[in-house]
């Protein structure tokens, strides 16, 4: 059992919002489609389900053919950024309808219904409609219909997205184990790196309908293969910048930057270095650090993170430390970079080294 | 000072919108000489006699039977045939869906003089005039539209997604649209029926011309004032009276509604 898709390209009039794809999910995998807002995530999703159909192109699930076969057929389950429950059944009514269709008998149904709403908390919810319910569970509902049945492919686009930030964590670490002991592929869509990383698994990176990456999450974060999928799986935004090698000696932002490293096995020339902000720190980390200055432009505390982006030279950098550093803005700050965890890429945005 | 008098202007408002209302049921509840010889704020002579004559005497009961009969049928076609096509509006894109969104709410604007005498001659040469069925299907020349234009707002109200979702728990359309979706647009279809009943209900034009006898509205035997008896002042009051209260019903029962068609700017 795997799902494949073979050249899937979309267009609508003019515009092509999905560009020649080629993807294949494994069978018992999840498989994160990790991109900003309008970079294809939702109309793969729905070419995937069968709500849409490619304009050219092949979809294979189970090595069978399933281009042109419709949804109801499909036996796929998915979950909306929205809550999409039906505001007329009851909450027990809206898990059990993918059973219903399906004719098992009603004490099956409510076995496997009892089932899966214990495993999303929703048991004491049951008789209620799900206008009554709050956002978090209205969700679960929504969840629940979705692992009710047996379908093989699951498709979640952006399921935490509407929710606060407490519900989104608790839910977010609950999600793996949901699809655990499950025969079925899970596509997971996504804006967030964050959830990338935790939920594991595999990533496809995705820029303005082109699928640029894909491969295990932790790998596709290690070792991006260019530096677009290296942006689009950084948050806060990655660091770039244009680099000179000649023998040991690195130089940065016109030679106002400067060290030596010889562990870096690198040809002599320009290259473009990408350093995620949290390698620039108000302290020093790893054994490898440089010194960078620049003016504060923002500082700003997420939680018990520091945010602090600065200006150096022509170039906007933002770096993320543990712990609470303020700044005033306007200050000249001395940062820290971790030399070690650089990545570089070379004229052609492709990484060419990573230590 | 402003506080303690800010009840006032409503009150003149309210006072003002009552009293041709409160004229009516006065007049009604006189006879037709007190009507004509004296000037009275109330009864002198409180009589039931006019609506006796009205739930007895079948010429004019039977006009109130028509009316019902018409604007009911008239309700139902209206919605039924508007449903589908406010969904296919809303769901769908299609080559000059706009402009034809737009025609259909311009037949909404035409004068229904203007289609008296092609209906009445087109109903006459197919024998459906003097029917229940001519005014039901004429009426739907601003209905429809009204009804497709209404409807499209609530049905867009509503995400695609919940479509979607249903498809991929295996619900085939029709299923969905019946089980699913006209039970999440209740409120939109009351409101709908609402108007659709308002505006039939108050049409008289194309009612009065396709009808002689045996389909002749209320608002039609109102508005014949000299009868053999004479003038019926009296009788007319209480007809007039009894005319205003479906509206009134209905208005209680979707009043929760017409809130939010407001809101969805399409009332």
């Amino acid at each position: 059992m795997s799902l494949e898709l073979r050249n899937v390209e979309k267009k609508v009039g003019q515009d092509t919002h999905i560009y020649s794809t080629n993807l294949r999910f494994e069978k018992n995998t999840i498989n994160i489609l990790l991109g900003s807002t309008l970079a294809g995530k939702t109309t793969l999703m729905q070419i995937m389900a069968g709500l849409d159909k490619p304009t050219n192109g092949e979809i294979w699930f189970a090595d069978k053919n399933v281009t042109g076969v419709a949804v109801q057929k499909r036996n796929v389950s998915m979950v909306y950024q929205q809550f999409i429950n039906y505001p007329n059944f009851s909450v027990f009514d809206n898990i059990a309808s993918p059973l219903k269709i399906t004719g098992i008998n009603s004490d099956q149904i409510k076995k496997r219904v009892g089932q899966v709403s214990e495993l999303l908390k929703l048991s004491e919810m049951l008789d209620k409609r799900p206008n009554e319910l709050s956002g978090g569970q209205q969700q679960r509902t929504a969840l629940a219909r979705a692992l009710v049945k047996d379908s093989g492919l699951i498709l979640l686009d952006e399921p935490l997205a509407n929710l606060d930030f407490k519900l989104r964590e608790e839910l977010r670490e609950e999600l793996p184990k949901l699809f655990e002991n499950r025969e079925c592929i899970v596509v997971y869509a996504t804006t967030e790196p964050s959830d990338a990383l935790l939920i594991g698994g595999y990533t496809a990176t995705l820029m303005e309908g082109r699928v640029i990456e894909y491969g295990k999450t932790i790998e596709v974060y290690n070792k991006p293969k260019n530096l677009f999928s290296a942006r689009v799986f950084s948050d806060p935004p990655i660091n770039i910048s244009e680099i000179k090698k000649s023998g040991d000696t690195f130089s940065l932002l016109h030679d106002s930057v400067k060290w030596k490293n010889s562990n870096v096995d690198l040809k002599d020339g320009n290259y473009k270095v990408g350093i995620r902000p949290y390698n620039i720190t108000t302290y020093k980390e790893g054994n490898n650090c440089i010194e960078i200055k620049g003016k504060v432009l923002i500082s700003e505390l997420s939680g018990s993170e520091s945010l602090i982006h600065f200006r150096n030279v022509n170039l906007n950098w933002v770096s993320l430390s543990n712990g609470i550093h303020q700044m005033k803005v306007g200050q000249e700050a001395k940062l820290y970079m971790n030399v070690d965890e650089f990545m570089y890429f070379d004229q052609n945005n492709n990484l060419v080294n990573n230590v | 000072m402003m506080k303690k008098y800010k009840w006032l202007v409503p009150t003149i408002y309210i006072l003002f919108l009552m009293l041709p209302i409160y004229w009516l049921l006065n007049m009604s509840f006189k006879t037709t000489t007190e009507i004509i010889n004296t000037y009275s704020l109330w009864p002198q002579k409180f009589t039931f006699e006019n609506y006796i004559t009205i739930f007895t005497d079948n010429t004019w009961y039977t006009g109130y039977l028509n009316s019902i009969y018409y604007v009911v049928m008239n309700t139902i076609l209206s919605v039924v045939a508007a449903l589908p096509a406010a969904y296919a509006f809303s769901r769908y894109k299609f080559l000059g869906d706009k402009h034809l969104f737009f025609w259909l709410l311009t037949n909404r604007m035409a004068p229904p003089a203007v289609f008296a005498l092609p209906f009445f001659q087109f109903y006459s040469s197919i024998n459906l005039f003097d029917t229940h069925v001519a005014v039901a299907l004429s009426h739907c020349l601003f209905n429809i539209p009204l009804a497709v234009w209404i409807l499209e707002g609530f049905i867009s109200a509503v995400p695609k997604e919940l479509d979607e979702t249903a498809y991929v728990d295996g619900y085939a359309f029709w299923r969905f649209f019946f089980k699913i979706f006209i039970p999440t647009i209740t409120a939109g279809i009351g409101i709908t029926m609402f108007f659709c009943f308002m505006f039939s209900w108050v049409e008289l034009l194309l009612a009065k011309t396709l009808t002689a006898v045996a389909a002749k509205p209320i608002a039609a035997t109102m508005t014949r004032t000299v009868s053999t008896s004479g003038y019926e002042l009296g009788l007319l009051a209480a007809a007039g009276s009894l005319t205003i209260i479906p509206g009134a019903i209905v208005i209680y029962f979707v009043r929760n509604y017409i809130a939010k068609g407001f809101a969805l700017g399409r009332v």
